[in-house]
């Protein structure tokens, strides 16, 4: 398997009241040991994955939340976020995790994951990608 | 070309698990090759073989296993979304002291880096879900 494909996982659901936001991860660190060139997207309902401050209690559901500040040492540093999905929320990027990775190219220097894109842009990244994920 | 195809909801409750037969037989028939069909989420419901639709419905289980040996496909349930809804080969059933197994004839039960290693393979993923 030499060939490097984009891939991208376009994340869409709220985290909880459905299981895929949870079982899409679970894709996602699975695919990370396949050294490909990983991408993901947040919108719609999707963008309420990355918010701080998760509280699962009352629900008796394990808040996974902590996971995605992960992202960055499975190498996943490229994550789109819809901007206007955000926007029509209610929501800003002060809302979301802040998720870094550490670039080995300039000494471990510390960078934002999250991109916030508007819907056009994002458009323009799914369609250089190869294969789509979709949950 | 070769597709492979991802199937994340459940059987009678969802028209997208009929809608990835129909698309699969038609791509079939069409001589595009299918690399491999991959159940997740509820998706594993599929492949149990305990399912007993009424008489005049359609069996979606037994219509995939039927496309399966007649095709030669390979059907892979994920092991992790299996384990939650209780989707059971005889390995599953040792490993987690299980005192039955359901799996259908055709499938099997395998990682998620099934799916990955499909995606890479494959000229197409096409997804069948929400």
């Amino acid at each position: 398997m030499s060939e490097i494909k984009k891939f991208m996982y376009v994340n869409r659901k709220a985290p909880y009241g459905t299981i895929y936001a949870w079982e899409a991860l679970e894709v996602i660190l699975i695919g990370a040991a396949f050294e490909q060139d990983v991408s993901l997207a947040f919108m719609d309902d999707g963008v309420y994955q990355l918010t701080k401050g998760q509280d699962t209690t009352g629900i008796g559901m394990k808040n996974f939340s902590p996971t995605y500040s992960a992202l960055g040492d499975y190498e996943i540093t490229k994550i789109y976020v819809d901007k206007e999905s955000l926007e029509e929320r209610g929501l800003s990027l002060d809302d979301l995790q802040h998720l870094v990775w550490e670039d080995e190219d300039e000494d471990w220097a510390e960078k934002d994951s999250i991109r916030l894109v508007s819907r056009t842009e994002l458009a323009d990244v799914l369609a250089e990608q190869d294969v789509l994920f979709n949950f | 070309m070769k597709l492979t195809i991802q199937v994340n909801e459940g059987p009678y409750q969802h028209q997208s698990a009929d809608s990835a037969y129909f698309f699969t037989k038609a791509a079939l028939e069409k001589g595009h090759k299918i690399y491999r069909v991959f159940f997740y989420h509820d998706g594993v419901n599929n492949g149990t073989r305990l399912t007993t639709p009424p008489q005049d419905d359609r069996n979606i289980v037994n219509r995939w296993s039927e496309l399966a040996k007649e095709h030669d496909l390979d059907m892979v349930v994920c092991v992790a979304a299996a384990q939650r809804r209780g989707i059971v080969d005889d390995g599953e059933a040792q490993r987690n002291g299980k005192d039955a197994t359901n799996i259908a004839d055709g499938f099997r039960i395998s990682g998620l880096g099934q799916l990955v290693e499909g995606a890479i393979q494959s000229d197409r993923l096409v997804v069948f879900g929400d």
